[in-house]
């Protein structure tokens, strides 16, 4: 085994290859814009200038003179498409703000024009000769600009609904021994996954199909047809590889429906490929946050009280928020809690998700108050942790379903050397250098949506698994066929995994981190359906349950592992008993607490995620500890962070190495979100400025030099059948502020905003 | 990105005639409907974003032969136009004699990129301004001469607070070029008239009130080569950035130093990621001169060289870190082994 395929535990899965690895690494695997299209026409898109105002008009003379161009649509002449309610308010989309609608521009980067050509040359030429000429009206770029507007978030985003509170926290503060009263801020971030925001519309008739990178393929098919007043059951959107989601695809943008719009008046397939910089206001974007923390404890550690307010940017037409302090609020053991979340609406596109949504920006507030907390107490952060570690969260006092978050700390802190770190700040250097240690605590919560699956099994082994699951680079292919193949007890090789298409049985939007856990549960169940139908023929006189439980362990979860009584299906032999060359079983799976209307949601495109905090009568979290070396200069006050440690537990691991590739990413982006990653907003015109991956910095390999993953054994048996926890999301939680705390230790400074840059340190 | 007609220029002569084909013949490069291509990694860049829109290319690459030559002589180095910067970076002389120079273009860009980037295309690169780089703001002094400076006001981080005119900021964005001027390179320019020699701290022009103009070359014209007087062994070239690779400068600077017997003979300090052009500090150099090293006379230096800086509301810090650079470079050229 070599460090990209780590040695599987008790409760993990083998870390085979992924199901894909050669198609990608030989250029094989079929992106949307790879689609070949019959004679199609190209798409390029004009976007406004400003931020906020009115089109007086467009000068579209000298973009109608290049050669090959077919048309221009604007707000003038464009389809008809119906609206669309937000995704977190029940709906489809990603924005209700809908371009081409009228000549009002609601944010920078607005959709304002789209070119038609027959090459994409001719459009992108056309497009640059388009002008069009605004009036301005001076727009409100962020917090701090005049003319926002700021209301409590409950009442009006439907998926935040509560601010939780438990005691009485003003009380139990002020009389607090130790306190720390503190502001943290996080900047605007854009997902820019590599893939670009292209999509490619083909009628066929009345039957479009569209090729588009999405991370929800049932909600983009039935979002396009409610926008273009169609059945559903007349749009197919097909992606069996998306390159990159991050949260970006989860939702339906507006591109889609006017572009599968002008397909169909132009009787033409368009494929349209914005740009990198198009992609910062097309799509949607993590908004920038302030928090409030105050935390009050005890001389010996205890948390006595913990007040989280966070305030969170959002357009002007929509609530987006992402609402952390369900999370904040109930990490570690406190009496009395307060929570408040506002949303700030500005001239803004709609944000939207962005891996770990809420758990960025909140936990980035609560655990570098943390850090602070345990600076005031003289204690060690690890201890601190320890001394609030609770099996029940305080607000509805629900027990954890399971949770190895100190287990995670003591294993991440003995493979880091926290042991080695001198307590006080500015004590360690080397060189140029001051060395910092820091930790902090990561978390996510565990959640699952309905999933359906087919799954058909052929007299040799070969297996088919269908599921309109999404491959958006986590190795879903792969986990998906490793269940299969466990479960029907085949050879890995002998199951084809088909997933990224709208034709399929319904699957959970790619988002939450649920995937893994919703859509290997549907398929454990399905293949149980197979072998429930092979041992009934092959036993027919028993009684079937009972027996077929004690037999061949249909029932069981695998994080029991197959126990030593389950008997390997012969296969020959069911089929003989069954009389058939090949058995197909088709199924639904809903996740415990998953309400009654899940199926036929789920077939609507309306993904219902359930878990996590909002379970009836538990709460169901991964866990995880990060440690982080960082290197501020003397000198240049660079800050550099060569090592990257983390430890994480997350129930059933199905697959160690794609497990381990998925929490370094997430390390790796902890570490960009933390140092590097900010869209800067030209607070004048509320236009996103360094739109590009030239000036929208990202790590390079320089910057990460050591990042470590340690994967803990943990078993779940009151999450999903799986067993599994969602990881994907769980590793650039913690990141932010084991960097902030570090950078404390290494220079005695202790930094409330991110990212952090040279100009924010004073040696 | 718009039509353009191309065409490879096989020979120096074919090249400038190609290139004297603009209808203004001397129009500043810059502005220039003809426009040359080498590496092509700001060319094509910047036609794609539709901020250079020239009506033909003349490809030069072909002239690679006689002029990307690496000749360190016994009086001088002459690096030619069209070496590569990471040929450059990696030849054993330069790195040995000039470190400054090899060093400047071993942190600049990524590994593809210096392996594409010649040294000629290298000092003619163009700002990074996100305003200059995109053409839907209308207010860029550069882009549109006399419409205004939207970074003045605006997202101005990365941008100048050297020979900053009230009419630009934009950061010139190289490294290499930083260790030309320092070391008094001299650069060859071929045209119409034959072969010239210029300084090539004449090269590139200050903003002042023709932003647009930014360097001495005319339409027609092309650098062949740079020709670097003596040999500097004790040469540093520091660069500060957000990021351990691939990233320009926010600070940068190249330091070169005679020392002999504990006296600084001679010394040489150029600033980079700071000016918006390759910038001497004449000012730190007169102060180092004839002295003794110390920390101090390495802070008075640094003081110097950022006397007349201007900064602006997010690019205000780079002054005192600019002056910790210099500091820095000054104290790692004294102590540097050779």
């Amino acid at each position: 085994m070599n460090a990209a395929a780590p040695e599987p535990k008790a409760n993990m899965g083998q870390p085979v290859p992924r199901y894909d690895a050669v198609a990608k690494v030989a250029g094989r695997a079929t992106y949307g814009s790879d689609m070949p299209l019959d004679n199609p026409a190209y798409a390029f898109l004009v976007t406004s200038a400003i931020a906020r105002g009115r089109i007086n008009g467009f000068d579209l003379d000298d973009a109608k003179r290049v050669r090959g161009v077919i048309d221009i649509i604007t707000h003038e002449n464009a389809p008809d498409l119906k609206e669309s309610k937000l995704f977190s308010n029940g709906g489809y989309a990603g924005t209700t703000i809908q371009p081409l609608k009228s000549a009002d521009i609601a944010h920078d980067g607005e959709i304002v024009a789209v070119v038609i050509a027959e090459s994409y040359e001719a459009a992108r030429e056309a497009a640059n000769r388009v002008k069009v000429s605004y009036t301005a009206a001076t727009p409100s770029a962020s917090f701090d600009s005049p003319g926002t507007t700021k209301a409590a978030a409950k009442g009006q985003n439907a998926q935040f609904k509560e601010d939780p509170q438990v005691g009485d926290f003003a009380k139990a503060f002020d009389e607090a021994e130790v306190k720390v009263d503190a502001a943290y801020e996080t900047p605007t971030q854009h997902h820019n996954p590599m893939e670009l925001f292209s999509t490619s519309c083909v009628w066929m008739g009345d039957d479009l199909v569209i090729y588009e990178p999405s991370q929800y393929v049932y909600g983009l098919k039935n979002g396009v047809a409610e926008q273009l007043g169609i059945d559903a059951d007349k749009v197919r959107v097909v992606n069996p590889y998306v390159g990159g989601g991050f949260g970006s695809r989860g939702s339906m943008t507006p591109r889609t429906a006017i572009i599968a719009g002008i397909a169909k008046r132009l009787n033409r397939p368009i494929k349209l490929v914005p740009t990198r910089d198009q992609g910062f206001t097309i799509a949607t974007y993590r908004a920038e946050t302030r928090h409030a923390i105050k935390l009050g404890a005890n001389r010996d550690g205890k948390l006595v009280a913990l007040r989280h307010e966070g305030v969170e940017v959002s357009s002007r037409a929509d609530p987006y928020c992402v609402g952390g302090t369900k999370t904040t609020t109930r990490l570690y053991a406190c009496p009395n809690v307060d929570s408040l979340v506002s949303i700030v609406r500005a001239d803004r596109n709609t944000p939207g998700f962005m891996r770990s949504p809420p758990e960025v920006p909140y936990m980035f507030a609560l655990e570098s108050a943390m850090d602070e907390l345990a600076v005031k107490l003289d204690m060690d952060p690890i201890e601190l942790r320890r001394v609030n570690d609770t099996t029940n969260e305080p607000i509805g006092g629900k027990p954890y379903t399971s949770r190895s978050l100190m287990g995670c700390f003591d294993e991440a802190a003995k493979a880091f050397g926290w042991s080695q770190r001198s307590a006080a700040p500015k004590s360690m250097s080397d060189g140029d250098w001051l060395i910092g240690y820091g930790c902090a605590a990561t978390c996510y919560p565990t959640q699952m949506a309905p999933s359906a699956a087919r799954v058909r099994l052929q007299r040799d082994g070969r297996t088919r698994v269908e599921i309109a699951g999404h491959e958006i680079g986590t190795g879903a292919y792969t986990v998906i066929a490793q269940t299969a193949a466990e479960r029907l007890g085949v050879p890995l090789e002998q199951v084809a995994v088909f997933i990224g298409d709208s034709d399929l049985p319904p699957g959970p939007v790619a988002g939450g981190s649920n995937s893994t856990a919703s859509t290997c549960s549907a398929v454990m169940m399905v293949c149980d359906q197979i072998r429930q139908r092979m041992f009934k023929a092959m036993m027919p006189r028993q009684s079937l349950t009972d027996k077929a439980k004690e037999t061949v362990g249909i029932g069981r979860t695998p994080t029991m592992q197959a126990a030593k009584s389950d008997r390997t299906l012969d296969l020959e032999r069911a089929f003989d008993a069954l009389g058939v060359g090949v058995i197909e079983e088709y199924g639904e799976w809903k996740p415990e607490g998953a309400p009654p209307d899940s199926f036929k949601a789920m077939h609507s495109g309306h993904a219902r995620l359930v878990g996590g905090a909002a379970m009836k009568d538990k709460i169901a979290y991964a866990f995880g500890a990060e440690f982080v070396e960082v290197r501020v200069n003397r000198f240049t006050h660079e800050i550099r962070a060569p090592r990257l440690v983390g430890a994480f537990a997350a129930g059933r691991i199905m697959n160690p190495r794609t497990a381990r590739s998925q929490l370094m990413g997430g390390l790796i982006w902890g570490m960009s979100s933390a140092l590097l990653e900010a869209t800067e907003i030209d607070q004048r015109t509320a236009r996103y400025v360094n739109d590009n991956l030239a000036d929208y910095l990202v790590p390079v390999s320089a910057d990460v030099p050591g990042v470590e993953v340690i994967l803990l054994s943990e078993q779940d048996d009151h999450i999903n059948p799986a067993g599994a926890k969602g990881l994907g999301e769980l590793a650039n939680v913690g990141t932010n502020a084991a960097i902030c705390n570090a950078i404390y230790h290494a220079t005695g400074q202790r930094i409330r905003k991110l990212p952090v840059r040279l100009e924010n340190i004073e040696v | 990105m718009r039509p353009f007609s191309y065409q490879r220029a096989t020979d120096p002569d074919m090249a400038v005639q190609a290139l004297s084909a603009d209808a203004a013949v001397d129009n500043p490069l810059t502005r220039a409907t003809v426009q040359p291509l080498a590496g092509g990694t700001t060319l094509i860049d910047l036609m794609k974003l539709d901020v250079m829109r020239p009506a033909a290319i003349v490809d030069i690459n072909p002239l690679a032969e006689g002029w990307s030559a690496i000749d360190p002589g016994r009086e001088n180095l002459r690096l030619g136009a069209l070496a590569k910067m990471s040929d450059v970076a990696a030849q054993g002389e330069v790195q040995r004699n000039y470190p400054v120079i090899a060093n400047s273009l071993k942190l600049a860009a990524s590994a593809q990129l210096r392996n594409m980037a010649t040294l000629g295309g290298n000092v003619m690169q163009r700002t990074r301004c996100p305003y200059f780089r995109d053409v839907s703001y209308e207010n860029c002094n550069k882009r549109n001469p006399g419409s205004g400076c939207a970074a003045m006001d605006g997202v101005n981080r990365m941008h100048a607070v050297l020979g900053v005119s009230d009419q630009c900021i934009a950061t010139y964005p190289g490294d290499f070029a930083q260790a030309l001027i320092a070391l008094d390179a001299t650069v060859e320019i071929t045209g119409r008239s034959g072969t010239r020699s210029m300084p090539f701290a004449q090269l590139h022009k200050a903003p002042g009130s023709t932003p647009e103009t930014e360097t001495a070359l005319r339409s027609g014209e092309l650098i062949s080569a740079f020709v670097v007087p003596g040999r500097w062994p004790r040469s540093v070239y520091l660069k500060a950035r957000d990021r351990q690779s691939y990233e320009f400068a926010l600070s940068s600077a190249a330091v070169a130093l005679d020392v002999q017997h504990g006296a600084i003979k001679d010394a040489r300090v150029a600033l980079g990621g700071v000016a918006t052009v390759p910038w001497r500090s004449r000012e730190a150099e007169a102060l180092l001169k004839g002295q003794t090293f110390d920390d101090g006379l390495a802070e008075r230096a640094a003081e110097a060289a950022f006397a007349d800086a201007k900064g602006r509301q997010y690019n205000n810090f780079k002054i005192a870190l600019g002056k910790r650079v210099v500091a820095r470079a000054l104290h790692r050229a004294v102590t540097m082994e050779i």
